[in-house]
């Protein structure tokens, strides 16, 4: 390897042709050569030398004693009956084992190296990166043998089918990655509609039970879900569709005095005596928006602290956001209880393309 | 060693092997290449080691894991050991987290040495990375191997996401939303990526597994082939020193690789691993199951990703308010789309810095003796604006906490942010270049007149002079080795003719080299020599 390559240039002025803005300075101080080699203490007494030598041997029998000490803690704390102190007590001695076992040999195999091993500097020589021209010539050769032997450049036809046939062969393998998930317009469907509908109560989450008008006190907030979504299927199997719908249908319900809101023309009746609801999902990229401030009336969201103004329909005032949340709008039914008048007039969540 | 010597020549054990191994894979032509490669020594060369050697601890704890965790989104009641969470549904993922915790023994251990390992992991490529740009490690011929190291770098970060979603949890579920929010906002393509990513709606039931695919196989397997190529490209280059007495461009110095270079480095391994296990073993990290499995409804307040992806929340939370446009039927999100081309763009600018600077400067020789970064103002101080841009942006992602625990504002945190991120890389870029320049003068000042003594004389004339001390010829070189650029003018090309290409490389090296402090050369200190005899 090393007699194929051109030794690195020095840089001095009868080398300066490609060192592009750099200057050279003819009368630069020449490099005085390595330094004498300096003797440590362990090289210079045998007492220090002996010390060295014991304390590595000391390090690498702690390591010993650490190692077997991990594999007995790990036996004599059995995590039965569990509790979180038991489970911490056994971490740290398994750790501490396993740590100091390591450490030691470590430190016991630097310390040998920096106290005992000869620590004379040596100084190699550097090859340029490049082949050096001769080596360069061969390999030009041996392309050029190589497009001869198989006409590479001569038969233009199965060179360029090569390509093509190079080009296309990967496609089937990106195309099968297609079936990842559904594509299509029932994407964007799914993300115009949420679980609710007409009529369908307001509940709590996540227990599921309706909430009456009459208990939504003045400054109180609910966290709500449609009642109609339930963690359990009827046969009692946990439904898998649960967390889907959730992260579109989340709603926060606040009551405020009446005089507090500012409806829009034709949106005077979403709100119920007072109380509003609004989608949860946070219109930046998705996060609940959980933190309610009272006294101002706003929404915070707590990733990336866009804040709404539920006085004016939850219009953004700060932070990334740039979409009001969506209203769902509510009324009561006989009972008293809180229903929605239908599903979100908008899409929830993050903007997305085609809203 | 002539012990060992001794016993091989008599034809024991050790002989046989080693003879076996050689006839049959040509051991002795491996050792006798490799053997004794000579590697520098210096601390700031232990970055990169601290970062392999924390990949290595991460392959080793990761594998521990994967015996017991299962990537499956179905619903589950846990039946486990942890009393809070009994009979709560959660996903088959979060509940054998919770078993790997609780009911597997050094299950807790491992899963902590793992993630801090991944946060040491990235950590120590990116001061790996900053060594290597502040000492001009980059320069030819180890621009490629620079690219390398930032893939290195982007794949750590892909990497610790990709884990750091596997757990289900309340915080790593969020996490995802954040990302799946991100997708959405991508013009015309979004909502169908999401959907692909994420097997349908989010969150769906399929993206831990599919997460645990890109994070046990595609991802560490791309590291490794990235650490192969990365260290080969070492062997081939041989290691850069710090300039120093008898250190130059054509020779590499420093200790063999056997035995020192293997006890060092070979030690330095079980002293990462070590401290990495004595913090896992006593410093609580991700303890999901104080959060619950993952909900879309609730969410916890000042929470922080892992801090390498800070940045990038940072740079969400900075973007302006009402920046998203409606254009006929469709919503262009700039408030999302913004902040990631701020991120690519740079993650761009950092890639090609080697091949623009080279661009500059012209120069085409082999670099292998590193700059000591304020000798290289201009670089030093692009590299210190860099970091500022990044490190605001990452202190934007605790805008919340900084506010809370500091009790100010949160709107005019975000506010000063936002300024701070366009002021202060200018802010550093200044201090920084002045700082390099006046070092280096000092620097002039030493090698001409010597150290300061602190000692005041009288002269016999009544005049008091500070004796100064005459440097070393050693000790001065270090502070003389350096290359000296000029800037240079748009010359016309062969036509005649000035070319703007011409005009900006013109430009740039005026901005690079206008303010330049020459090193030290054999008239100037003999000068200076003289000048003091005469004294």
């Amino acid at each position: 390897m090393s007699n194929s390559k051109d030794v690195v240039k020095p840089f001095d002025s009868e080398h300066d042709y490609e060192g592009g803005l750099a200057v050279i300075d003819k009368d630069a101080i020449k490099n005085p050569g390595m330094e004498p080699h300096r003797e440590r203490m362990t090289d210079k007494s045998e007492k220090h030398e002996k010390a060295a030598a014991r304390q590595v041997t000391a390090l690498f029998v702690f390591s010993m004693i650490a190692s077997a000490f991990s594999i007995y803690a790990y036996f004599a704390f059995p995590l039965s009956n569990i509790t979180m102190g038991q489970v911490r007590l056994s971490t740290l001695l398994i750790g501490a084992g396993i740590s100091f076992g390591m450490l030691a040999i470590g430190i016991g195999a630097v310390h040998w190296a920096k106290t005992l091993m000869v620590d004379n500097e040596v100084s190699e020589a550097r090859h340029q990166t490049r082949g050096s021209e001769e080596v360069r010539a061969r390999a030009v050769e041996i392309i050029n043998l190589a497009n001869q032997e198989s006409g590479f450049s001569r038969r233009k036809l199965i060179r360029r089918t090569l390509y093509g046939a190079i080009a296309l062969f990967p496609l089937p393998g990106i195309v099968l990655f297609a079936d990842l998930g559904p594509l299509g317009s029932n994407v964007e469907e799914k993300l115009r509609h949420t679980a609710w509908a007409k009529g369908t109560r307001l509940a709590k989450d996540p227990y599921g039970t309706p909430i009456k008008a009459s208990d939504v006190t003045i400054g109180s907030v609910f966290h709500v879900i449609p009642e109609t979504l339930r963690e359990r299927n009827d046969d009692g199997t946990l439904n898998s569709e649960y967390l889907n719908e959730k992260a579109k249908a989340a709603v926060l319900l606040v009551r405020v005095e009446p005089s507090v809101l500012n409806p829009s023309p034709g949106r005077e009746k979403w709100a119920y005596d007072g109380i509003v609801a609004y989608s949860k999902i946070c219109t930046h990229v998705g996060c609940p928006v959980a933190l309610y401030e009272q006294h101002t009336h706003h929404l915070l969201c707590p990733c990336h602290q866009s804040t709404f103004d539920l006085a004016n329909e939850c219009a953004v005032i700060f932070g990334p956001a740039s979409r009001p949340l969506p209203q769902l709008p509510i009324a009561v039914d006989s009972e008293g209880y809180l229903v929605a008048q239908s599903d979100f007039n908008e899409p929830v969540g993050p903007s997305f393309w085609e809203r | 060693m002539s012990n060992a010597t001794a016993k091989a020549k008599k034809g024991g054990f050790l002989a046989g092997t080693a003879n076996y191994l050689d006839e049959r894979v040509g051991v002795a032509g491996i050792l006798k290449e490799f053997g004794r490669k000579v590697f520098p020594d210096h601390w700031s060369f232990m970055l990169g080691e601290v970062a392999l050697y924390s990949f290595l601890v991460l392959l080793l704890s990761g594998t521990f894991l994967t015996f017991w965790f299962q990537p499956a989104m179905t619903p589950v009641i846990y039946d486990g050991v942890y009393g809070p969470l009994k009979g709560a549904s959660m996903s088959v993922a979060y509940a054998s987290t919770l078993d790997i915790s609780f009911e597997v023994r050094g299950g807790l251990l491992f899963r902590q040495i793992h993630h801090w390992s991944a946060l040491l992991f990235v950590a120590s490529a990116g001061l790996h990375m900053l060594r290597v740009f502040f000492t001009g490690a980059f320069r030819k011929p180890r621009e490629i191997n620079w690219v390398v190291g930032f893939g290195l770098f982007v794949l750590g970060m892909a990497g610790g996401f990709t884990g750091y979603s596997l757990p289900d949890d309340l915080l790593s579920g969020n996490g995802l939303r954040i990302i799946d929010g991100m997708i959405k906002g991508v013009p015309w393509i979004g909502s169908y990526i999401s959907s692909l990513l994420f097997g349908g709606e989010f969150p769906g039931e399929s993206i831990v597994a599919r997460l645990y695919s890109l994070h046990i196989m595609i991802v560490p397997a791309l590291i490794l082939v990235f650490v192969a190529i990365h260290l080969f490209t070492v062997v081939i280059h041989k290691h850069t020193h710090y300039s120093g007495p008898g250190r130059r461009d054509d020779n590499v110095v420093g200790y063999p690789l056997m035995p020192v270079y293997v006890a060092k480095a070979g030690g330095f391994f079980f002293i990462v691993f070590g401290v990495i296990a004595l913090v896992a073993a006593n410093v609580t990290i991700n303890p999901v199951w104080n959060y619950g499995g993952y909900d879309p409804s609730p969410v916890s307040a000042g929470t922080q990703p892992d801090w390498y992806i800070g940045w990038l929340d940072g740079a969400l939370r900075l973007a302006p308010t009402h920046l998203e446009f409606v254009i006929g039927h469709n919503t262009l999100s700039m408030n999302i789309l913004l902040p990631l081309v701020v991120g690519i763009l740079f993650s761009v600018l950092v890639a090609a810095y080697p091949f623009f600077e080279a661009w500059v400067t012209g120069d085409k020789r082999e670099h292998h003796v590193l700059d000591r970064p304020r000798n290289a103002p201009t670089r030093t101080a692009i590299g210190v604006a860099g970091m500022t841009f990044y490190a605001v942006l990452w202190a934007g992602a605790a805008t919340d906490l900084l506010a809370t625990n500091f009790k100010l504002s949160l709107n005019q945190v975000l506010s000063t942010m936002q300024i701070m991120l366009i002021v202060l890389p200018i802010l550093g870029y200044i201090i920084t270049k002045r700082t390099c320049l006046s070092l280096q003068r000092k620097d002039r000042e030493i090698v001409l007149h010597g150290r300061e003594t602190g000692r005041i004389i009288r002269m016999p004339h009544g005049e008091y002079i500070e004796v100064h001390e005459p440097l070393e010829e050693f000790e001065a070189w270090k502070l003389i080795d350096f290359k000296d650029y000029a800037p240079t003018l748009a010359r016309p090309n062969a036509k005649g003719k000035i070319t703007i290409r011409a005009r900006i490389r013109s430009g740039f090296s005026k901005f690079y080299f206008e303010d330049r402090v020459a090193p030290v050369n054999a008239l100037e200190l003999k000068a200076a020599h003289d000048h003091k005899e005469i004294h």
